[in-house]
């Protein structure tokens, strides 16, 4: 299949493991900030491949996981008032929260729907002009520009059935609050592709400029990977961090323009609650005073109550990167995909449920 | 287990065994279930002149013949109603037929119950009622009894159907899920995925170069073939088929759950090589986009076949004769290790777990 095989195709990976082992002398552990590239590595069976001086760590950047309880909480009580329709992304349905799941709600009566796009949302709020429907916002850079202009197309087509629960989040800072906090030492960062093409690589030159560490953007094919890797290790034994845009197919250092701009035009930037990082200044997307009739948290007050986390659940700590899955005592013995505690068993860009699937980095 | 039943119960994947094993089984246990292969596999037992009673697949068989009544049921409420490749009625009678003849049954007689919705369409159902006719003619199968129900608007979705079905096993074939041995070759009968993204492309209103049809077929024609070819002597005992350790039509689940139930129930462990699976462009592009993996994505005309070693060669070429073979490929061999589990090779030469389906991928597309 045409701009997928050229991609996978084992000969040049083969080249680019080669040309790994040879240059790779020190040890390194690099942090795939995105959920995306955790879940091809595990696929595709990249760790296995590297070298023993090649760490991978899994990152937070899977947008189910670090929703907090809070905010799913909220999301599952706006889901049971009457004459609501919920609309969500179908990661988000398994995910328990403090006492019950969407699922859960679902099963028990609250209209909840599956959609691929924020536009279907929209749809269906055309089609239950009687109902308020309410779209669950979760997200990075990536889905945030496909939301706001949901919101615009709203504010244009005149529909006042329309909601946005916005718990859409921002990937730079995230990293930067894992790097601040130090509990795990990066020699560097693969970059989130998909979310790179839009906030482009020049958003992520904080790291060798702040930090010290290089950062290389890659798209979600083994070579892109394989290949981002492979920047990362030459400019570790360099010494030279810089960013490397190793998606140069998708990726522009300025990002989309239009894109950034919709965002910013329907969206502020806010604090936000993180799983594992708890509440990060400026690190959320919060609707604009101009835009705030289509906010759910402003247009249904609910109290969902008090949050509750599972004592045993380490999701937190694997989002931060400072445990593996198989740290959890719960991993597998007692959380599983088909009775997941924590987030990152139940997406399928989790890090937990990467691990599950395909059997960690062993077979 | 969740005390209310959720989608993923219906999946085919791991809560749907669940539900089989800790709730069905518990209630309705029996041998015969236990063996939760694709279709019931009943011996013809007691004589009606020893014990006064006609034991069931007595009356259909004659007690000394050897052979055996396979029996199955499965309901199909898929949407669309209509779709490329078929229809909810084909569906059902295609259904039923592989579900016997996984077993190595010929399949006979079928049992159609309907399920109506308040304000369906006549010329519908009517579409539906001839396209299950002139599947069961092509197939050789009578529609033989039937049932019909209607229910408030709103209760249903327009149309759902169940089928249930009765073969003959001829003598010799002892098909199982716990049948699979170390050394066999894990045989697939063409591309997999087609009916899974056939089925959500109509959903998302999905449009491809190559467009997507689902592989809708009945089986029994390709699993007489295979089974012809293994028994070639005319009279013979038919030791030759019992070569034929396991058939196994990858519906729900797909084919990474089929493995997966066929590696627990033999205790085995199947290694795959993931290059050899036959995958058409359209539906790996409808995957990529939307995120899934064609191994877990329903087929309605493939089946896996867990032959010994030494006739793969034989089974394989007398499948690719036959239409609904014709892509046939060897993708894999059974171990004795990781019993209970199936290894991957990628392209690229590393090895993961393949598991089973876990949630739903796709909701109801059977």
């Amino acid at each position: 299949m045409k701009y997928v095989d050229e991609f996978r195709d084992p000969r040049l990976a083969r080249k680019l493991l080669a040309n790994i082992r040879a240059r790779s002398t020190q040890s390194v552990r690099f942090m795939e900030f995105c959920g995306g590239h955790t879940h091809a590595i595990f696929r595709h069976g990249l760790r296995q491949m590297l070298p023993p001086t090649v760490e991978l760590r899994s990152g937070p950047g899977c947008p189910v996981c670090v929703t907090a309880n809070s905010g799913l909480d909220r999301a599952i009580a706006l889901a049971e008032l009457p004459d609501v329709i919920l609309v969500t992304f179908g990661d988000m349905l398994k995910v328990p929260g403090s006492h019950g799941s969407l699922q859960t709600a679902k099963a028990e009566g609250a209209d909840v729907r599956i959609v691929y796009s924020a536009l279907d949302a929209l749809q269906i709020a055309r089609e239950h002009p009687e109902r308020a429907v309410i779209f669950l916002g979760i997200g990075f850079e990536t889905t945030a520009p496909t939301v706001a202009a949901t919101i615009l197309q709203a504010e244009a087509g005149g529909l006042d059935n329309f909601y946005v629960l916005s718990l859409h989040k921002l990937t730079p800072p995230a990293t930067c609050a894992i790097l601040d906090a130090g509990e795990v030492r990066l020699s560097g960062v693969i970059g989130p592709g998909h979310v790179t093409v839009v906030i482009g690589s020049q958003a992520w030159e904080f790291l060798p400029r702040d930090y010290s560490i290089p950062c290389a953007v890659a798209g979600f094919e083994p070579l892109d990977i394989l290949r981002a890797v492979s920047a990362l290790v030459e400019m570790v034994k360099d010494d030279r961090p810089a960013v490397v845009n190793a998606y140069s197919r998708s990726v522009r250092p300025e990002g989309n323009r239009v894109a950034l701009g919709i965002m910013q035009r329907v969206f502020e930037v806010g604090e936000a609650d993180w799983r594992g990082l708890g509440r990060v200044p400026a690190s959320g997307l919060v609707l604009r005073p101009e835009y705030a009739r289509f906010d759910a948290a402003l247009a249904f007050p609910v109290d969902p109550g008090p949050t509750r986390e599972h004592k045993g659940c380490r999701c937190g700590d694997v989002l931060r990167g400072t445990v593996e899955p198989p740290g959890c005592l719960l991993f597998r013995s007692v959380c599983t995909p088909a009775h997941p505690i924590g987030p990152c068993m139940v997406s399928a860009e989790g890090a937990c449920a990467a691990w599950y699937r395909y059997g960690g980095a062993n077979v | 287990m969740s005390d209310k039943i959720l989608l993923a119960h219906g999946s085919g994947g791991q809560l749907s065994h669940e539900l089989m094993e800790r709730l069905f089984l518990r209630h309705f246990d029996n041998p015969i279930l236990a063996r939760l292969d694709d279709a019931a596999v009943l011996e013809a037992r007691g004589r009606r002149q020893e014990t006064g009673y006609v034991h069931l697949a007595s009356c259909i068989l004659h007690p000394e013949s050897g052979a055996k009544l396979a029996f199955t049921t499965d309901s199909y409420v898929v949407s669309p109603l209509f779709f490329p490749g078929g229809d909810i009625g084909k569906l059902a009678v295609c259904g039923t037929i592989n579900d016997l003849a996984t077993s190595g049954a010929t399949p006979l007689y079928l049992s159609a119950g309907f399920i109506l919705e308040e304000g369906l369409e006549l010329a519908d159902l009517e579409r539906v009622v001839a396209s299950m006719a002139t599947t069961a003619q092509a197939a050789g199968v009578q529609i033989v009894t039937g049932d019909t129900k209607v229910v408030d608007r709103g209760k249903a979705d327009r149309l759902f159907i169940n089928t249930a079905g009765v073969g003959v096993v001829p003598v010799g074939v002892e098909l199982g899920g716990d049948q699979a041995r170390p050394g066999d070759a894990v045989i697939l009968s063409g591309t997999v995925g087609d009916h899974g993204m056939t089925i959500m492309s109509q959903r998302e209103g999905l449009r491809f170069d190559s467009p997507l049809v689902s592989d809708c077929a009945p089986l029994h024609g390709l699993v007489a073939a295979m089974l012809g070819a293994l028994s070639p002597l005319p009279g013979g005992e038919g030791s030759g088929v019992r070569a034929l350790h396991c058939l196994r039509d990858p519906t729900r689940g797909g084919l990474a759950t089929t493995l997966n139930e066929v590696a627990g129930k033999s205790g085995v462990g199947i290694e795959i090589e993931e290059q050899a699976i036959p995958v058409r462009d359209a539906v790996r592009a409808a995957c990529e986009l939307l995120g899934l993996d064609p191994l877990y994505v329903a087929n309605e005309g493939k089946l896996v076949a867990f032959v010994a070693p030494a006739v793969a060669d034989v089974v394989l070429a007398t499948m690719r004769t036959h239409e609904y073979g014709r892509e046939a490929a060897i993708i894999g061999r059974v171990t004795a290790e990781h019993a209970g589990r199936v290894a991957l090779r990628t392209p690229l030469g590393a090895r993961r777990i393949l598991d089973m389906l876990v949630g739903e991928q796709l909701p109801r597309i059977c």
